[in-house]
């Protein structure tokens, strides 16, 4: 699984910060494209490495890069397919929301290495959510961050006016407050069933 | 019909309607009197109801359904229907009777569930069908997902697999080359070898030791040795034709491949000129350096059942009768066991030739 979560975050760098930096951490830490391919497995202790390197590079704690990392996934044009993907989850944001304790299975549908850790969602009335995610500390990335910058640009997609909030973590999970605000705050992007390249 | 009964059959239609959005009630005379709102939308509401059932959908299996009473008869069956009008879509479906309206006695009506299958991804498509055109409980939309985190999968797995065999070419390409030269190396060269062997045609192997080579490597050092190594390759290349094989299998030792010779005149020919074209000079500007070559050559014909080895081991024994007969010649083995002969041996005295 570290194959894809490597290449996910050479995407997001490359495209946010440009060629020269990308070559110039992966040169520092001695990585080739091997470390990169999304079908490959791959040690967790270079994703481990990269993360830390980058943080340090840029300058920026590594749960920020992981939430903007999230954020990317989702509201990339090159990464349209994960939007996609996710917006089978539900018809509104609500829904979607509800549909988060499946992700880990529909990963695992889409690609059978693919091992999220169990996701958790309390509602607790008034449109406010308490979404639980276990710890992730093997797979050198922790998913807390990174999961609610896809909430942030999910709610986007769907036009949805929500507050996020990171409320920490213990030793077993990771604490995301979601408030939802206004359902139909925006109008959200398209989401048609069938792929663009069935439609053409 | 009561009050009580309408509210309770406008109740069960709703439900139909939220459970089965493609099903189909088919009043006593054969004609539509409800259809489901996803299937409305697909064959166009005022063209289903009142339509005859048969003219709106194809029975493709059971075959032979004319007319009310064969429907009747598909009670509980699995049934493979076919939209008439386009997109043609095929579906499955199952029929239930209904009982007798208690006030007429006549019969009753009856409702087919419908469903897309395969067809769903076309539907979807041109319809623009969404979560809310299924029901709850309808797996379409995991199908969808399914459908299409497969084929990302199945890119990227087509994506790797060019580079894999981009790698797996380029390695074997480093394999099979000597790298001084760029000639085949030998691991390369035996892979040609036994598959000629196998081939059954014809072919001329000659081994080919460069004389004098090690006298310019321990002179005048190994990039001079370097130099004469990458010449006399070359100048092997220009003498052999373009579908021959010239490998270095050892130090200064070559093998050379040429399909469809049968002819000893042309060993000779062959033979003459690389020797000729190795003995020229070879400059690095600055010096000139000499070397000669020897060639031991056999014919595959004279080797019938031979294997490989046996085809090697003959141009070998003949490679070291012509260093033996004074180098700067060649010599072809004989079929039978007999000495080696070589054009060569003229210049050398008579006393090697065998008859």
């Amino acid at each position: 699984m570290n194959g894809l979560i490597n290449r996910a975050i050479e995407c997001f760098v490359r495209d946010s910060y440009g060629e020269a930096v990308w070559q110039e951490v992966t040169h520092g830490l001695g990585l080739d494209e091997a470390a990169f391919e999304p079908l490959m497995p791959c040690d967790p202790a270079v994703t481990t490495r990269l993360v830390a390197a980058l943080s340090a590079r840029l300058a920026r704690e590594s749960d920020d890069l992981s939430e903007d990392l999230g954020t990317y996934l989702v509201a990339q044009p090159r990464s349209e397919a994960i939007r996609r993907l996710l917006r089978f989850g539900g018809v509104d944001f609500a829904e979607f929301l509800e549909s988060l304790e499946d992700l880990p299975d529909r990963a695992r549908l889409a690609m059978s290495d693919l091992d999220l850790p169990a996701i958790r969602l309390h509602s607790q009335g008034a449109g406010l959510y308490r979404v639980e995610m276990g710890r992730s500390d093997g797979a050198g990335l922790r998913f807390g961050p990174v999961l609610l910058g896809v909430l942030r640009a999910m709610a986007d997609d769907y036009g949805t006016l929500v507050l996020l909030d990171h409320r920490g973590s213990d030793s077993a999970r990771e604490i995301i407050e979601v408030h939802l605000l206004d359902e139909a705050f925006a109008s959200g992007r398209d989401f048609d069933l069938a792929t663009a390249e069935a439609t053409r | 019909m009561t009050a009580a009964a309408q509210a309770q059959a406008g109740a069960l239609a709703a439900m139909l309607d939220r459970f089965c959005p493609m099903h189909v009630v088919i009043g006593p005379t054969g004609h539509v009197i409800r259809a489901g709102p996803t299937l409305a939308r697909i064959v166009a509401p005022e063209a289903i109801v009142g339509a005859r059932f048969l003219e709106l959908f194809e029975m493709m299996r059971p075959r032979g359904v004319q007319d009310v009473a064969g429907l009747r008869a598909l009670d509980g069956m699995r049934l493979r229907l076919r939209l008439r009008a386009r997109p043609r879509y095929a579906l499955k479906g199952q029929l239930c009777t209904l009982p007798p309206d208690a006030s007429g006695g006549g019969p009753g009506a009856m409702v087919v569930n419908l469903a897309f299958g395969i067809s769903v991804v076309d539907a979807v498509r041109d319809f623009g069908l969404t979560g809310a055109d299924f029901a709850v409980t309808d797996l379409a939309t995991e199908m969808l997902y399914l459908i299409e985190a497969k084929s990302l999968a199945m890119e990227e797995s087509r994506r790797l697999n060019r580079r894999l065999e981009g790698a797996r070419l380029a390695a074997q390409e480093q394999a099979f080359t000597d790298t001084l030269t760029g000639l085949r190396n030998r691991r390369a060269f035996d892979a040609l070898l036994a598959q000629a062997v196998q081939g059954q045609a014809p072919f001329a192997l000659l081994h080919l030791d460069l004389d004098f080579f090690k006298q310019v490597n321990d002179t005048h050092g190994h990039a001079a040795g370097d130099l004469v190594l990458g010449v006399a390759a070359r100048r092997m290349l220009s003498v052999v034709r373009a579908h021959d094989s010239v490998a270095r299998v050892g130090g200064d030792e070559f093998a050379l491949l040429l399909p469809g010779i049968e002819a000893r005149e042309v060993i000779d020919t062959v033979a003459r000129r690389l020797i000729a074209a190795l003995k020229q000079p070879v400059s690095d500007g600055a010096q000139h350096y000499r070397i000669s070559a020897s060639i031991g050559a056999t014919l595959s014909r004279d080797h019938p059942g031979g294997t490989p080895e046996a085809i090697m081991d003959a141009a070998d024994r003949a490679l070291y009768a012509a260093k033996a007969a004074g180098r700067g010649c060649h010599r072809l083995h004989e079929a039978g066991g007999g000495m080696p002969l070589g054009g060569e041996m003229r210049a050398q005295g008579a006393a090697m030739r065998s008859r």
